[in-house]
This record gives C-alpha cells, structure tokens and sequence, in this order.
C-alpha cells in the first residue's frame, strides 16, 4: 500500500523542517523518500501537515478512570453521541468512555498516548481498557515510588535487587515505563498521612522521597530504559512547593545518563504546573515558575510537561491520595479513594476550575508561564494531565493561547480570568508566542523524543507513517490575532487527515477507519537470571502479603493484543 | 458434620484456581481432577467447593425449545440458535439481562449484540447494591483492595451482610484473622465489629455487637458522625443503642491506626435504601480527618462488579443502560429491569447467567411469562421453568478460562482446569453466535 500526502506545508523538528512545502511518502505504514505512480494521492495543498501526536502524560485507561466513570454519571452524560456507520457511541467529557477516547485523541490527530499510571496489581484491568480503546497506540506507565519492595530494597541499599525487581515488573505488569508518584507520601496515606518534602520518611520504613526518586532513577539508567524516570514531584498543589520540585531536579543533577538511550533527560518532571506554586497558603500563593524555568534553562537533565489548567469543570485523580484528601476538606465534593495493596494509593474528586476564582486562574497563569519561561519547547511538552487539569479535547485552545499573546492579554483584560493573573504572576509581561514549529516540538517531536521512540514523534524516513493533516493554510493565515484563536481551537480539534501506520483513521474531522490501539512495553533482556534471583527472593513476601496468587497477578498475553514489544539490553 | 475421608483417588491437581461463587473470587483454590471431573477442591469454603464439584447437578446439557404443548424440548444448536437470533431480531424493546457470572470477554460479545439491535443491557446491580452505586454518585467512594486490610487494619467493622454464612472465606483469607505486615498477630491484632439487628455468625465471633434495631441503620450511623461533629445526642437510646455506647464506639473508631467498614445489603435494602449507604460512605469520609478508614461493599456474584466496571470503561455507565436511540442512556427507575419489566416494555427477554426466575417480583415475573425468554445457563432453576429457549452455557474458571473482577475491582484471569461437556458451548460463543445470526437476518430484511 503506498499513498502520497501532495504540496502540504510540513513542520517536522525532529528532521528541521519548518514549514516547507513538500510531499510525504508512505509504504507499507512507513514514511519513505520514493513511491511508485500506482500511490493514491491525498492532495493537502497549503494545509499544515506534522506528523501525528504524540502524549507524553494522560490518564485514560485503568482502575481509578473506572471509580471516576462510576461516580461520576453527571459527566457522562456531557458528550453523548451517538453510534454512527463505522464508530461506537461516545459518553463523558472529563471521562470519557473507551471508544470515546479513542475517537478524540484521533480526530485531534494523535497517535500515541502514554498512560501514566498503572498499579501493577491491577494492570489487567488497565490493558482491558486499552483493548477498548481505538486508535491510539498506548504506552502504560507503571507505578514505582511507593511500592514495599522498592522500598525495601532502598532501604537495604541493594540497587541490583531493585533493578532486577524494576525488570521483572515491566514484564509482569507489561509496562513502557517507570512513574513515580509523590514518592514515600502514598504510603504515608495508608495511615492517612502525608510526606512534607523530599527528606521526611514514609512512616516505618524509614525511607524518604529522595532516596527512592534517587534509587529508581540511577535503575532506570542501569537498566537504560527507553523513557527516563517520570516523576510526579512530593508536595502537589501546596503553597510554595516549587521549593520541593527544585530538590527533587537537583537531586538528580550528578546522575549519569545511560549512553545508549536516544533521549536527553534523566529525568521527566510530569505536570510541572501543580509543582510550581509560591507562597505559603492559597491566602498568599503566588506563581514560582521563574525558578524552576531558569533552573531548567540552564541544565539539560531535565524535562516536564505542563498539566496546563483549562478552566473547566473536570475530574482530579492521581495516585497522590492524600492531596485528593486535602481537595476534599477544601471543596467538599464527592471524593473517591483507591488504595492498592502494597504498591499505591489513589484519590478522586471533581475539580471546577473558573476563570472567576483568584486560586483556579492563578494555575491557568502558571501554566502558560512554564510554557512561555522555558526557552527551549524541547524541554516542555504540551498536556493538561488530563483529566485533572483539563480534559484532552482542549489541547488545541491550549495552542490557540500560545500562539497568541493577544488572545492572553483579551482573557487578562476582559476578565475572563481572575486579577490574580496580573498580580501574582508574570504572564501578563510575557509577549512570547508559539509559533507552528514550536507547536509541532511541543506535541509531537518533544513527547517521542521524551518518551524514547525514535519512530514516532517525526516524518523522518523509516518513521511510522502517523501524519496530521489540519485544514489550515499556515502561510495564508496569522494565528497571533486574538480574533483567530477561535478558528485555531476548531481546525486542530477535527483534522482534515489522521493517517496511523499509512491508514486514512480520520477524513474531515470524522472517524474514517478504526483500528485496535496497539499496547506498547518494554522487555528487558540479558537481567534473566538476577530477575529470577530476586523473584525467589521476594515470593514468600509476595504469598504472605499480597491477596492474589503470583501465577494469577501477571498480566497474560491475550491481555495484550495486539502489543508492539521494545526489547531493551540491560547495560550498566 | 460428618467426618469425610480425604479425597486420594485424582489424576492431578490444577492449582491456584479461581473460585466462581462470590465476589470474593478466592485465587488459590486447588482442584482434584479425574477423568475430566472436578472430585475435590482444595482451600475453598463449602459454598465454593461444593458449586465446583456438583456441578453436574442439574446440569443443562443440550439446548431445548418449548413447544406448542409448553414442553421444553431438546433441539440441536442450529435450531435453538435461529429461532433466539429471530426473536431479538424482530423485536421491537429486547432487554438483555444477567451477566454477574460469566466472563468479561462474554460481556464484551453481549455489549455488541446490545448495541447493534439497541436493546438494554442490565445485570444483578439493578437488584443488589444498586443503592450503593447510587450513593456511590451522591457522595463518594473512599474504597481500597483487601490486602490494605490484610496488612493495616486494626478494626474491621461488617454492616448489613453476614460474611460467615455468605463470604465464608472473607475474614480468614482478607480481613480479620491473616497476619498482615503490619499486623503479625492476626486475630488477636484486630477488633471485629458488627453493626447488625441480628445475632449473626458474624456477630457471634466478633469483639464487639451493636444490635440497633431493625430499620435503625440511618439514625444509628448518623447519631456517630453527630458525635464525630461535637454535638450531644439529644436522647438516651438511639436506634436501640444507649448513647453511651455510640460515644464509646465513635471514640474507638477515631483512635484506630486503620479502620474498614464492610456493608452488605442489609444497608442497602432497609427502609432508607441508598440513604444508608450515603451516611456510611460519609462517616467513613469524615473519619478519616482523624485517621484511616475505608469502606467496601459486600458484593455477592464473583463478577457482578466486574458488569459494572465492564460497562463503565465501555459505555460510560455501570448498569441499566439502553441503546434504543443509537447512544447511551441510563436512568435509574427508566432504563432498569425490574421498571422496565413492571412497566411491560421488553418484548423480547435474554437472561444470561442469572436466575430472575427466583429472584423478580411478581409483578416483573409476571410479564415475563409473557414475552419470549431467551436463557443461557449451566443449571436448571426457576428461570428454566419461564425460558422458551434454553441455551446451555460452560461453567467459567472451571470449564473456561475468563476474566472477572472482585468485590474490591482486582481483575482475576480465571482459569480452564477441565473441559465442558460435549454437547455445551462457551457463553462467549454462544451470545457471539447470536449476534452474528441476528445481524445476517436483519441485514438481509434492509
């Protein structure tokens, strides 16, 4: 099968192409430079083509999406349509349904999605939910920080054990990667507490955030995983916890990176934006971006996505169950809470984020100010941790706000936000805008590259041929006026064109095709037998404490169709 | 009892089985097989162990039809198939019920049947702990898997369910008397406590009792979160119980390291219904400004929360949904079974791994004798006796492997130890069959 994508205007970073007017060549589901005249021709003439997205941190799949569907039908019921002659039904706004997230994430023109946390206990059920998704490819992301051997190992200081743990885990719980969640404090939660900081223990083991970040970071070097550690910072959403996140980078500032990865960090901070706040309660809270984006300026070992804040009314959850808890004493809202048997803890609580409240609107200003302060977009990647800070489907009025400054001093001056914008935040000094390069790096070159695929993320030759085509001319149009934010927002929530492995998924903003998403995960290999070492080392730990089977805890193959398998050599 | 002999006479052991009773799902169950019969299960409670082994009793073997004399007669697969196909294909409101004990991939087939004649799908939720599913979305749901309990809890607390009798294995394999890392001693670790008008099992091996009275559960529940608040309970006895005592207790329950509160349909089925279930889930929410507490609901079929938790990654909603207009709805009292049925909408009605005949009202059973029932089910039972078409399934995590999830939403792959009589087919296959029967009929009328 070959087709050609004729005259589109391309931005490519990855390949340093910024907006030229080229053709992209597909065969047999890879981008290549010559095809034959039998090639359907796709004629995109002027319009914007990059390839397809790429999602560095989203929650679509698993146990606590399933609680939020469950106790949420007020959500559900937003975004109800219909089945139609190729797609299922859709439900949910913030949570949505399987096929719906398939279908949005398509129709915005992504391809890849890595969800971002998997209890391994239950990965079964995040892989069911990944089964029920189309379209996207997933990389599942499984949980780490608070797990009792990790614990343990780091307590005993035995870094090959955790290794070898970190290996077989991958392959039980078939996961991409390794997340870390509010290290020490989830377990905390397990007898209602928290950690304050990166040096308070967890209580009994003895062991604090940042010898566990530390521990699981130089394993993840050792192990050279594809992505690096993926960290959700101590302290989410408290006054002045920027100071914790700026601990927690330089903690891995002397750690060496594994040489045979093609990424730059060691290190992902996730949704940076609830990790940037100054201040000392939400009395006198105040944005402390600056810091960590001249921190991050100035050294390469670091990354983050935004969780950018979308003035929505959507749904919390994470595995920092504690903070869920404090939400809760808060807002007063329904608050869900799923702890898992040695391994994490989660919370749940509808989240309404308004332009008219000072707390809400301060978030908003944070976020784009992360966006607007880090200089480089390869170090900042677009997300709303959806759905926490916002649902998925406003990533393109999230670009409509970078694109345009204009449209941010309108918001500012309109008071669409609150006036905690102006006071207690730079944004409105900021004139910086995005432009369709910046756009490209921050959702597609950027997450791949994060994320350790070389075959997503770019229109490179060899690459997958995952290309977005969007019905906009980018040299006939000037995305900076306030007026076209508006038009920005539609045309990159319904492409003209998603095409996955060479495959036409979407064709003017509807679904076209739909195919089953593909689970994505790490297989480490020549760690065999110190993985069986320590397996026998941990089983009468796992049988006396945990309530399930070992035999039953895995998740088996059929779980995983169809799967693409990244085999990674363990290197030290 | 009487003593019986071990069961020696096997020719292997499948180990680390999947129970299919309750919603316990115990994993570790080893059963004795010999010439493809389960003889003897090791590790299960008797409830379990004697589904498992007695299987055979009443079994249905081969697919029958009723006939004009109202005779269920045996017919082969083809027959029984088509003329099921032809009935949900000309139906106008086919309502598609059951489910809580069969696997997730049979679901799976069973949602897409639903959806392509836009029928309504619904399991045993719409009867059982629908009230907690709706006080669930009233107020929250701060909820945990078994093994926090294993290992932290040191006070377990039963309410309206009676795990003695119906989770025989809930407080030796999860709850109250394992050693967990944190509590070595196990038992002797643990205050056990029921709050139940009767004097259950449960009751008589706990520390402590609290018999309020029938009815009682709303004001006993919320004369605590009074005492929580600092209020003063105003009267002497409050649901049968001094006031004394609720002050004691409220205070034990705030000095606990951590506490789980396990609720079963006794709260849920009293006269103030979700209600109930609204005020624990909040007590245990406002417990935990003083320490941990977490709560879960009983839940009886090995795979009726699985429905659930199917149904809401799928479609949005976790039971009662209708498809009539293409998408979506789900409105407790319009989209439900038993409304639907009092109401005489269905006209077509598919029972799949369920027994409505023993356990509708009349009212509902009623016009179930009316319309055509389609059953798919290992055994006869009362839904038998109103089924025109009766389709013999397999028995899952003993004849076939499939997934289910627990009371606590730990998803489990059930296993195959044995194969299914010849002559019956895998509930998977058999509702897949239908639906690409029905789809060829209703094709080839466009």
């Amino acid at each position: 099968m070959e087709s050609i994508l004729k005259n589109g205007i391309v931005y490519d970073p990855t390949n340093n192409i910024k907006g030229e007017k080229k053709d992209v060549m597909i065969r047999d589901g890879k981008i290549v430079d010559s095809v034959s005249s039998d090639a359907q021709v796709i004629d995109v003439t002027n319009k914007l083509v990059m390839a397809a997205g790429v999602d560095v941190h989203s929650h679509i799949a698993g146990p606590k999406l399933c609680v939020g569907r469950l106790y949420r039908p007020e959500d559900e019921r937003r975004g109800v349509k219909a089945k139609t002659a190729t797609a299922r039904a859709e439900t949910g706004f913030s949570i949505p349904s399987c096929p719906a997230t398939g279908y949005r994430y398509s129709k915005m023109g992504y391809g890849t999605v890595a969800e971002a946390a998997v209890p391994p206990l239950e990965a079964k059920h995040t892989h069911e939910e990944i089964m029920a998704i189309p379209n996207i490819d997933i990389s599942p992301l499984a949980l780490f920080g608070n797990n009792w051997f990790v614990l343990q190992f780091v307590k005993e200081g035995d870094l090959e054990g955790l290794a070898a743990f970190v290996s077989a885990w991958l392959k039980i719980s078939k996961c991409y990667g390794m997340k870390v969640v509010n290290p020490c404090g989830s377990e905390a939660w397990g007898w209602g507490m928290n950690v304050h900081g990166i040096d308070d223990p967890a209580p009994y083991w003895d062991v604090t955030g940042r010898q566990v970040m530390v521990a699981l970071t130089k394993v993840n070097e050792m192990l050279g995983l594809p992505h690096s550690m993926h960290i959700h910072t101590n302290d989410l959403g408290h006054p002045g916890n920027y100071k914790t996140t700026l601990e927690t980078m330089k903690a891995v500032e002397d750690l060496k990176k594994n040489p045979s990865v093609s990424r730059n960090q060691i290190m992902h901070c996730t949704h940076l934006q609830f990790h940037a706040y100054g201040g000392t309660t939400w009395r006198d809270a105040k944005s402390g971006a600056k810091p960590l984006a001249d921190y991050i300026n100035k050294h390469d070992h670091i990354t983050c996505d935004v969780g950018q804040v979308t003035l929505d009314e959507t749904t919390t959850m994470t595995a920092d169950a504690p903070m869920e808890y404090d939400l809760y004493k808060l807002s007063g809202l329904k608050w869900a809470n799923k702890d898992i048997e040695l391994e994490t803890a989660s919370g749940l609580i509808p989240c309404i984020y308004s332009g008219k409240a000072p707390v809400s609107s301060l978030q908003w200003a944070i976020g784009l100010e992360l966006f607007l302060m880090i200089d480089d977009p390869w170090k900042v990647v677009l997300t709303t941790d959806s759905p926490n800070a916002g649902p998925f489907i406003r990533y393109p009025r999230i670009i409509s706000w970078l694109m345009s400054s204009d449209r941010r001093t309108e918001m500012i001056e309109n008071k669409e936000v609150h006036k905690w914008v102006s006071k207690r935040t730079d944004l409105p000094t900021l004139d910086r805008v995005y432009d369709w390069n910046d756009i490209a790096t921050v959702t597609r070159s950027a997450p791949a590259k994060i994320l350790g695929f070389e075959e997503r993320g770019h229109l490179g030759v060899g690459a997958n041929a995952d290309v977005a085509v969007y019905d906009i001319e980018p040299e006939n149009f000037d995305p900076t006026k306030a007026a076209n934010a508006a038009v920005v927002e539609d045309v990159l929530g319904r492409a003209l064109y998603t095409i996955k492995d060479g495959q036409i998924l979407v064709k003017d903003g509807e679904i076209a095709k739909v195919v089953p998403s593909r689970h994505l995960w790490t297989n480490i290999q020549g760690f065999e037998q110190q993985e069986k070492k320590v397996l026998e080392d941990i089983m009468p730990m796992f049988n006396k404490y945990y309530t399930i089977k070992f035999e039953n805890y895995k998740v088996h193959d059929h779980y995983i169709e169809p799967s693409i398998e990244y085999k990674v050599k363990a290197s030290k | 009892m009487a003593y019986e002999e071990p069961v020696t006479d096997y020719d292997k052991i499948v180990e680390n089985c999947t129970c299919a009773f309750c919603g316990s799902n115990c994993d570790d169950l080893d059963y004795l097989v010999k010439d493809n019969h389960v003889v003897g299960v090791r590790h299960a409670c008797r409830l379990g162990a004697s589904k498992i082994m007695e299987d055979e009793d009443q079994r249905l073997l081969v697919p029958m039809v009723r006939d004009e004399n109202g005779e269920l007669v045996e017919v082969d697969w083809d027959t029984a198939l088509d003329k099921a196909a032809e009935l949900i294909a000309n139906s106008v409101r086919p309502l598609f019920y059951g489910w809580s004990e069969t696997s997730i991939e049979c679901m799976k087939r069973g949602l897409e049947l639903t959806e392509y004649v836009g029928a309504v799908i619904d399991n045993q939720a719409t009867i059982c702990h629908g009230p907690t599913v709706q006080a669930v979305q009233n107020v929250g749901y701060p909820l945990m898997t078994l093994g926090e309990v294993k290992n932290r809890a040191d006070m377990v607390v039963y309410t309206g369910s009676n795990p003695m009798n119906a989770h025989p294995r809930h407080l030796s394999r999860y709850t109250t008397f394992p050693r967990g890392w944190f509590r070595q001693r196990g038992r002797f670790d643990r205050t056990l406590v029921t709050w139940d008008p009767k004097f259950s099992d449960t009751a008589k091996m706990s520390d402590i009792w609290v018999p309020f009275e029938e009815n009682g559960d709303y004001e006993f529940v919320d004369a605590i979160r009074a005492v929580l608040k600092g209020k003063e309970l105003k009267k002497d006895v409050i649901a049968g119980i001094p006031k004394e005592d609720i002050v004691e207790l409220t205070e034990a329950m705030t000095k606990v390291e951590f506490g789980a509160l396990f609720f079963g349909l006794g709260l849920t089925h009293t006269l103030s219904k979700q209600r109930n279930i609204d005020i624990a889930i909040q007590l245990v929410q406002d417990l935990n400004a003083y320490t941990k507490w977490v709560l879960l609901p009983m839940r009886g079929h090995y795979n009726v929360n699985g429905f659930n938790i199917f149904l809401s990654y799928e479609m949005g909603f976790p039971y009662g949904v209708d498809f009539c207009r293409g998408y979506p709805r789900y409105m407790i009292g319009e989209t439900t079974t038993i409304d639907l049925l009092n109401r005489k909408e269905p006209d077509v009605f598919m029972v799949i791994a369920a027994d409505p005949g023993a356990h509708f009202p009349g009212g509902a059973l009623k016009h179930l004798t009316e319309i055509p029932v389609i059953q798919i089910d290992i055994h006869w039972g009362p839904s038998t006796e109103i089924a025109d078409i009766v389709l013999p399934g397999t028995f899952i995590g003993v004849e076939t492997a499939g997934t289910s999830y627990r009371m606590d939403s730990v998803p489990i792959h059930m296993k195959k130890a044995i194969d299914p009589p010849e002559t019956c087919r895998e509930d998977e296959w058999i509702v897949n069959e239908l639906f690409q029967r029905v789809k060829k009929i209703k094709e080839a009328s466009k």
